[in-house]
């Protein structure tokens, strides 16, 4: 079992990034000066823990050609929100499905999703299946297309 | 630091895009990961290994790491802040100075610098919108997550 620092240390790296080669956990171990064994236990026990939501690779959809990034925000009846965001989390094209607080009398939106595509064109025509399929065309709803990108790093605590 | 998103991109293959679906999954932990990789796919382990580097390199994958459970080990919110055409680069520099915010961008709305600030708890994250909305006279929307439908945080190439 690794001390409290070696876990904390452990876990600092992992939010900031593995190396990518052929035994990226025996190259933490031997940083750290425990076993690959401890390496891998320990990062096992902490995703089924739930401390580690996940652990893979993300994908910068900019530089593979999805520059078309649309926030789209919905106003949903309080006592439909649930059912209405499952069906359209659901989705294969929806990415992110998220319940908010309304900010009366600006902000009326409590549900916010996000639904990005190769060029606006592509998203706009998703977004009419998407509402076609969810029967979720008669909600106030507003897109809000990204223009610009001044900041995108990941965060250590980000879910 | 700006971008635009007028950039060249990257032709991913159809043999790419397999492999980057399943890493986004997750990634094997144990002994021999690409191995495991491997069997899933159906291709041979170091020219998996290979091409994830390549990958690496150009940028397309800009991340491989382990994502916390912000439940457990933090705080963060979604913000957003309606500024003046003219205001929006130095309105930008100055949210990115705050070392809490990541994930800032322009989008087409009144409300049109979107951010996302994170901390080690609620308190901390208050405490920077304060001095945001402070420090540009701005109108500022604190719109924190209270709940999430499914995330799946990969992405269907």
């Amino acid at each position: 079992m690794m001390d409290q620092d070696r876990q904390n240390s452990l876990l600092k790296q992992l939010a900031q990034g593995l190396p990518l080669c052929e035994r990226p956990y025996l190259a933490l171990a031997e940083e750290l000066g425990v076993s690959e064994h401890e390496v891998i236990a320990f990062i096992q026990a902490a995703l089924e823990q739930k401390l580690i939501k996940r652990l893979g690779m993300v994908v910068n959809h900019h530089q593979v050609g999805y520059v078309a990034n649309a926030m789209v925000v919905w106003d949903i009846p309080d006592p439909e929100v649930d059912a209405v965001a499952e069906r359209l989390a659901a989705q294969a094209k929806i990415n992110l499905c998220y319940q908010r607080p309304r900010r009366l009398p600006t902000w009326p939106y409590n549900l916010f999703t996000m639904v990005h595509g190769k060029n606006r064109d592509e998203v706009l025509a998703e977004l009419s299946q998407i509402t076609e399929q969810t029967q979720t065309a008669h909600y106030a709803r507003e897109i809000l297309f990204s223009t610009r990108k001044f900041k995108q790093t990941g965060a250590r605590f980000h879910g | 630091m700006t971008s635009s998103l007028n950039h060249s991109v990257f032709a991913l293959t159809e043999t790419d895009r397999l492999i980057l679906n399943q890493v986004q999954k997750g990634f094997p932990v144990c002994e021999k990961p690409f191995d495991q990789l491997a069997k899933s796919l159906g291709m041979a382990p170091d020219f998996i290994l290979e091409r994830l580097q390549i990958l690496q390199q150009k940028g397309v994958i800009s991340r491989f790491g382990a994502v916390m459970n912000h439940h457990k080990a933090g705080a963060s919110t979604l913000a957003a802040l309606a500024v003046p055409e003219a205001a929006i680069e130095a309105t930008a520099k100055l949210v990115n100075s705050f070392a809490g915010v990541n994930h800032n961008y322009l989008r087409e709305h009144e409300f049109n610098l979107w951010f996302v600030v994170t901390a080690p708890d609620q308190a901390e994250v208050e405490h920077i919108l304060a001095q945001i909305a402070a420090q540009t006279g701005f109108p500022l929307l604190d719109l924190p997550m209270l709940k999430g439908y499914h995330i799946d945080l990969a992405f269907n190439l």
